[in-house]
């Protein structure tokens, strides 16, 4: 299902940082929001507590500050994403118009979720992370660019390795990130692999 | 050296290496609960899709479930929307599904395992980042995203990286009063909240293997808040027995070959992993929560790290973890205040834990001012707490025993925390507004450890009880 559309080569934006290690999926979209059969409207959700105080008047938070309205890289820190599977925090977060996130390292199922979604999620080295922060946060308007198939991110002149698991890449670079189609191309060796399974057959106590 | 059982019941399940370089797996087994389906759903009735393996997929409802009254409609319009969607999908692609009427309704982790459905060799995935539970049994378990379980919908098949396995070795044996919660606390503790990344754990020992499937399952559960998505125990005897006549066992005629099967999958003495951890059992006390992730805990009789003395990295979370919280470093955590109690969630809501925390509660009365909850896991696990008593015995000690669901875990239903109230909870996460107030307080403790400081008002050793 590749198209030109689906490929994530090399994404641009403007920087938005939290600096935070081990950002749960609770504090990205509070499970009351999940009270829907859909994904709509998330993004307005996105980080709902941790940007207002228990008065709920908006406080010190990068997605309240207007100097990074309209950025959509977001650079974080270590563990970005632990705790629940629920994709709607990436949903949340695709739909705050963020299409990319950059830092340290990211939960497994988070990270997962957001490449189902098309959306690359780059480690890079603690260091680097910061330092990018860093930069956003003196100058942003600072233009980040996340090259996969250079494995780099660059902003303002300087380049930083980036890493992704291989198949995250490829699917991220060829496009192919939705897999529903490459499986189901698969459907006689499905049955194939069903088939061989003890327990398939077996009849239950009932 | 051989393989251990995750390589076995990987390669087992492996239906071929797909363009990206990842596997494509096989799912023996998914489970399905109201929030995280609809929108698959959605996405497979979009693209004209038909669900492949109806028979593999069980569903129940257990997150938006109130526990106080089940009369439909629910008087909260939204959780009753998704309640009537799932039944919608179940009914239109012809997935079983444990409702109310059935008797066996409850948390999805719950039903799985005590309905027979959760087998070992099996892979098992379900849009629920606690599916780790049922690695107990010697599954592969892990939590998926919706455009996963998509995938699983349309394909009974995932695209998967294989992790590397890690064998956590746990020796010597817990002492009184320890149980697979504190032994879970203390990993995380140890190994850190994203130590497990990129990792399955073998949890294997004589300490763990000692443990009932009840325990087995509370350790397996929270895997997951040490970054790994999966953790299993190897099967045993003590699998073997727990499985024996159970709804969706196999049966008589089936049984034998089953277990056969089982056996040939545990990992054996010399089977080989990618990495391994020593845990000392014998050094673990009941343990307790104070921060803001499963990993900041300690023993209930230990004070609080100072931040001087936590490594650099770990420094700043705790700072903000102990401001949050209300806590001081270097204090002792024992003596500190609660305002509610919690037993229940996929990680202490089973029988067991039940009768656990009812041997603390039996004759004695919740501290003036404490809300008390017990929630069972299921429908089967309420029905086997009444036979025995255990419902009037929690009442009379000034508990609230409530209808199964996954309650005050996640507070989806109307069981939440109010302003900053601390609870003592037998749950798994102790984030942030997890609890439903976005200021709440929560720590994470085992359902005895709980059942005390609700008598005592306080964190107290259960010990002393
Ligand atoms: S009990 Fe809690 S952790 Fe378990 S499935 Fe329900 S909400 Fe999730």
């Amino acid at each position: 299902m590749a198209s030109a559309d689906s490929r994530r080569a090399l994404v641009t934006g403007r920087g938005i940082p939290l600096c935070e290690d081990d950002v749960d999926t609770d504090r990205i979209i509070p499970a009351r929001y999940m009270k829907g059969v859909s994904f709509e409207g998330l993004g307005e959700h996105a980080f709902h507590d941790a940007r207002r105080n228990p008065a709920g008047t908006l406080i010190d938070h990068p997605f309240n500050d207007k100097r990074f309205a309209g950025a959509s890289i977001l650079v974080v820190n270590r563990n970005f994403g632990c705790g629940s599977s629920r994709e709607h925090a990436p949903q949340a977060l695709a739909r705050a118009g963020i299409t990319a996130l950059v830092g340290e390292s990211f939960a497994e199922i988070f990270a997962g979720n957001c490449v189902t979604l098309g959306m690359v999620a780059a480690r890079v080295s603690a260091a680097d992370a910061k330092a990018l922060q860093a930069l956003v946060q003196k100058d942003p308007t600072t233009s980040i660019e996340i090259d996969l198939g250079k494995r780099e991110v660059r902003a303002a002149g300087k380049a930083y390795a980036l890493s992704l698991p291989e198949s995250q890449l490829q699917a991220l670079v060829t496009g192919t990130w939705d897999s529903t189609g490459a499986l189901l191309a698969n459907e006689a060796l499905i049955a194939k692999t069903a088939a061989s399974l003890p327990y398939m057959g077996w009849k239950t106590a009932g | 050296m051989s393989r251990n059982l995750f390589d076995k019941v990987w390669e087992s399940h492996r239906v071929g290496a797909l363009p990206t370089g990842q596997d494509q797996l096989f799912i023996g087994l998914h489970l399905i609960h109201e929030v995280t389906s609809p929108q698959a759903f959605g996405m497979i009735a979009e693209r004209g899709m038909k669900v492949l393996y109806p028979e593999r997929s069980f569903a129940t409802a257990d997150h938006i479930v109130p526990t106080t009254s089940r009369k439909r409609p629910f008087e909260d319009p939204e959780a009753e929307a998704m309640l009537v969607e799932l039944e919608r999908n179940v009914k239109l692609h012809g997935i079983s599904f444990f409702d109310f009427a059935s008797g066996r309704q409850g948390v999805v982790h719950v039903v799985g395992p005590e309905l027979g459905l959760t087998q070992p060799g099996m892979t098992i995935a379900c849009g629920d980042s606690h599916t780790a539970t049922h690695g107990a049994f010697g599954a592969i378990a892990f939590g998926i995203g919706t455009s996963q379980v998509r995938d699983v919908l349309a394909t009974q098949t995932l695209a998967l990286d294989r992790p590397r396995v890690r064998k956590i070795d746990v020796r010597g044996s817990l002492g009184k009063g320890v149980g697979a919660k504190d032994l879970i606390l203390y990993i995380m503790a140890e190994l850190g909240v994203e130590g497990g990344l990129g990792y399955a754990y073998e949890y294997s020992g004589e300490a763990v293997t000692s443990l009932s499937m009840e325990g087995r399952m509370t350790l397996c559960n929270m895997s997951i808040e040490g970054g790994a998505r999966s953790g299993y125990v190897s099967p045993d005897a003590t699998t073997y027995d727990y499985l024996k006549g159970r709804p969706y066992s196999p049966g008589a005629a089936d049984y034998d070959r089953a277990v056969a099967w089982w056996q040939s999958l545990a990992s054996g003495p010399d089977a080989s992993f990618d990495d391994e951890k020593v845990i000392d059992a014998d050094v673990i006390e009941p343990m307790v929560t104070w921060g803001i992730n499963p990993g900041q805990g300690l023993g209930v009789g230990a004070r609080m790290p100072r931040l001087a003395d936590l490594p650099a990295e770990r420094r700043e979370g705790a700072r903000k973890a102990y401001e949050y919280m209300g806590l001081a470093e270097g204090a002792p955590i024992a003596g500190t205040k609660i305002d509610v109690a919690f037993i229940g969630s996929c990680t202490n809501g089973r029988i067991e834990d039940l009768r656990a925390a009812a041997a603390i509660a039996r004759g004695r009365k919740v501290a003036t001012g404490i809300r008390a909850l017990v929630v069972p896991g299921s429908m089967q696990v309420d029905a086997a707490a009444r036979a025995e008593g255990l419902d009037r015995l929690f009442s009379e000690a000034g508990f609230e025993y409530r209808e199964p669901g996954c309650s005050m875990c996640l507070a989806m239903n109307p069981d939440k925390l109010r302003g900053r109230e601390v609870s003592a909870s037998s749950s798994n996460r102790n984030f942030i507004g997890r609890q439903g107030s976005p200021t709440g307080r929560t720590l994470l403790m085992s359902p005895t450890m709980v059942a005390a400081a609700a008598l005592a008002g306080e964190v107290v050793d259960s010990r002393s009880f």
